[in-house]
């Protein structure tokens, strides 16, 4: 019988069906960060429970860890504590960690640390730990995003960060599967941003609640897999806590040498095994939705979800009588009615699990090279990683970012979510490349931020108020 | 509001005075804001549930005297999304609350509410508002819910409400935190291991 690689997956890893009538699900990868798991450590101990699989288990440190200096100790008290605490379970019970350099470790303070240590989302892939065919979970919403790879991979609760140490495994039930095919080209200056902050417009922001989405058509196939990182990750924002695209030839050559992937004859087995596990031409969906790639503008958020967005050509919403719309825009301060294009901005931030890698920085930098930010405008990059941050310096994306008057950052979550120092002020409005545009998600509860893509933020700053990228990228040399 | 461990044990029948929380989309960055993710224990959330929704809103439920010592929380749609913070969740038990009634709840915080104990119930959104009035109307009103048959009874109220039926199931038998159930045959998760291809070089050909 034709399956999606969700039912093929789901069967692969079903343990049984628990007396709940739930399934018993196992997790093929854990990934673990410094905030969501010291309480389920504590539980652990509490209870006498072990690690069941300690080599499928793989920490790092990326939400609270600061990313102005990363010596240790932080300056940060409480990073610090938090960092010293995955440290401390991570050695206890034989788990792999991706830190930062240790307080007191062999390098004394101020060593490198883990040449790894990055937004967990971002190494994941990048270490080639995320493959195919896996079932991963992490305390973190934005797992979906390891499903750009072929994987099932959801967010989870604390309480269930413990069940997975202790039992690599999950009391779920099966998601239905809605196909998202994309199809035609995107215009230049347009993104994978702008495709899933279009979706979510679209489907709403509940519209997800009960599928995993499985994103295709000709749009997705050509794109890159940190393209379909950046569609992957954001289905939590559209209600769906998995989003996938099936395994391909893009998907095997971004493999292939990887630390963690398959080496020599395996890979080549491998391959055999992922192209089985992708859905079969006739499997059956249970929705299915098609966008045109083409009709796709540069997309920017104007109120306080993710699926409140509009093209950059386009007027806000008037709806009069409609409190969700009334609500966003007396919150942000925007007319009804009104165009996102010459709202001026304070912050501009580039980074995040959404867009922090280096594609996201290539794209930005060949709009920043050569200008200047915008006086008064306070913009930083922040890589996603420690290998993004590397990559994009032997490239000399620094030196581009640094002169146009941006900050270059160390790798974290930062300004995503306001954990550490780099937060939002009072009203100040931030073009942000990141995934939320809540009520105070930024760490300021009066402050404002508009989702769009790297590109459009990096456009943003140049010009000191949100502008469409493209009329920037017309003067830039291809 | 006291704060109080969460549940444990087989749970039905909730009863207590409602609190009514109106909005739909409600995500946890504003139940529980980030820089009270800043701890390595749950312990003492419940003071910071809302607080910058709190802080702005005076007439925030949550700031509201009547509704002090609640049990059963009534919200509209949504409610829950965003961020897989459990953090969210353990506030709203640590503050009391041993159920929640609403339209539709984001699916990772009902799964997380419900490894707390905390049933999320879901109704129609006429049903709901009439229930939000009521208690804004009678605040010292009590309120049963029952997991069994998913009755809500309110004075003079009667709506119907669901619960996905595994979460019913479990919170019926006491099960509602799954651990030792997922520890019970373990022989059965190593055989999953091991038959797994990324797990044993690929050298199998069983998923061909």
């Amino acid at each position: 019988m034709a399956e999606t690689l969700f039912q093929k997956v789901w069967n692969a890893h079903a343990v049984r069906t628990l007396p709940s009538g739930q399934t018993q699900l196992f997790v093929g990868l854990h990934l673990i960060h410094e905030v969501t798991t010291p309480q389920a450590f504590d539980m652990l101990r509490q209870h006498g429970w072990g690690v069941a699989f300690p080599d499928r288990t793989f920490g790092t440190v990326d939400h609270i860890v600061p990313t102005d200096t990363q010596r240790r100790p932080f300056v940060d008290l409480m990073a610090e504590e938090m960092t010293t605490a995955l440290e401390r379970n991570c050695r206890e019970f034989g788990i792999h960690l991706a830190g930062p350099a240790e307080a007191g470790g062999a390098g004394g303070p101020g060593s490198p640390g883990s040449d790894d240590q990055g937004i967990v989302h971002v190494i994941g892939p990048e270490l080639g730990l995320t493959q195919p065919g896996m079932t991963i979970a992490c305390g973190d919403s934005h797992t979906s995003t390891h499903g750009a790879l072929g994987a099932i991979a959801f967010g989870i609760g604390t309480s269930q960060v413990r069940d997975v140490l202790a039992s690599q495994c999950l009391s779920l039930d099966p998601l239905k599967v809605r196909r998202v095919d994309i199809d035609g080209r995107l215009a230049p200056g347009v993104y994978a941003k702008d495709v899933i902050l279009t979706i979510i417009r679209r489907l709403g922001v509940q519209g997800g609640v009960g599928f995993a989405y499985e994103y295709g058509g000709s749009a997705v196939d050509h794109m890159s897999i940190e393209e379909r990182m950046t569609l992957c990750n954001m289905s939590i924002e559209g209600g769906a806590r998995a989003g996938y695209v099936n395994p391909d030839d893009t998907t095997f050559a971004f493999l292939r040498g990887r630390r963690f992937a398959p080496q020599g004859d395996a890979f080549g087995r491998a391959v055999a095994w992922w192209r089985s596990i992708a859905s079969d031409a006739d499997a059956p969906y249970d929705d299915r939705v098609r966008l045109d790639a083409a009709s796709i503008e540069p997309t920017v958020t104007w109120g306080i979800n993710p699926g409140q967005s509009v093209g950059i050509g386009e007027p806000l919403p008037s709806a009069p009588g409609d409190e969700a719309v009334d609500e966003a825009l007396a919150f942000m301060g925007f007319a009804a009615g009104s165009r996102m294009e010459g709202t001026p901005i304070d912050v501009a931030f580039i980074g995040s699990c959404t867009n922090g890698r280096l594609s996201d920085l290539e794209e930005a930098a060949r709009i920043v090279r050569g200008r200047r930010v915008a006086p008064g405008v306070k913009a930083l990059v922040v890589p996603g990683s420690r290998r993004v941050s590397r990559e994009a310096e032997a490239r000399g994306l620094d030196e581009v970012f640094r002169r146009a008057g941006f900050e270059w950052r160390g790798a974290g979550c930062s300004m995503c979510l306001g954990m550490n120092t780099d937060r939002l002020e009072g009203r100040q409005v931030c073009a942000s490349s990141s995934n939320r545009n809540f009520k105070g998600r930024q760490g300021s509860p009066t402050g404002r931020t508009l989702l769009m893509s790297p590109a459009m933020v990096a456009a943003a700053a140049i010009a000191g108020h949100v502008v469409d990228v493209r009329t920037l990228l017309d003067e830039v040399p291809a | 509001m006291t704060p109080d461990a969460p549940a444990a044990g087989a749970v039905n029948v909730i009863t207590g005075r409602g609190i009514p929380l109106r909005g739909d989309d409600i995500d946890t960055d504003r139940i529980m804001p980030a820089r009270f993710l800043r701890a390595t224990s749950f312990d003492g959330l419940e003071r910071h549930l809302f607080e910058d929704d709190r802080a702005t809103r005076p007439d925030h439920p949550f700031n509201d005297a009547r509704f002090a010592g609640a049990t059963l929380l009534v919200v509209n749609s949504n409610f829950g999304c965003g961020s897989s913070r459990e953090h969210a969740p353990q506030g709203l038990a640590r503050a009391g609350i041993r159920a929640i009634v609403g339209e539709s709840f984001s699916e990772i915080f009902q799964g997380n509410a419900a490894m707390l104990g905390v049933p999320c119930f879901a109704a129609e959104r006429q049903a709901i508002e009439r229930l939000q009035t009521l208690i804004e109307l009678t605040p010292d009103l009590t309120i049963a819910a029952r997991v069994d048959s998913g009755l809500i009874t309110a004075g003079p109220l009667r709506l119907a409400a669901a619960l996905p039926a595994a979460l019913r199931d479990g919170f019926l038998s006491g099960q509602w935190n799954p651990t030792a159930m997922l520890l019970d045959r373990f022989d059965e998760v190593r055989a999953v291991a091991d038959r797994l291809p990324y797990l044993n070089g690929f050298d199998f050909s069983c998923f061909s």
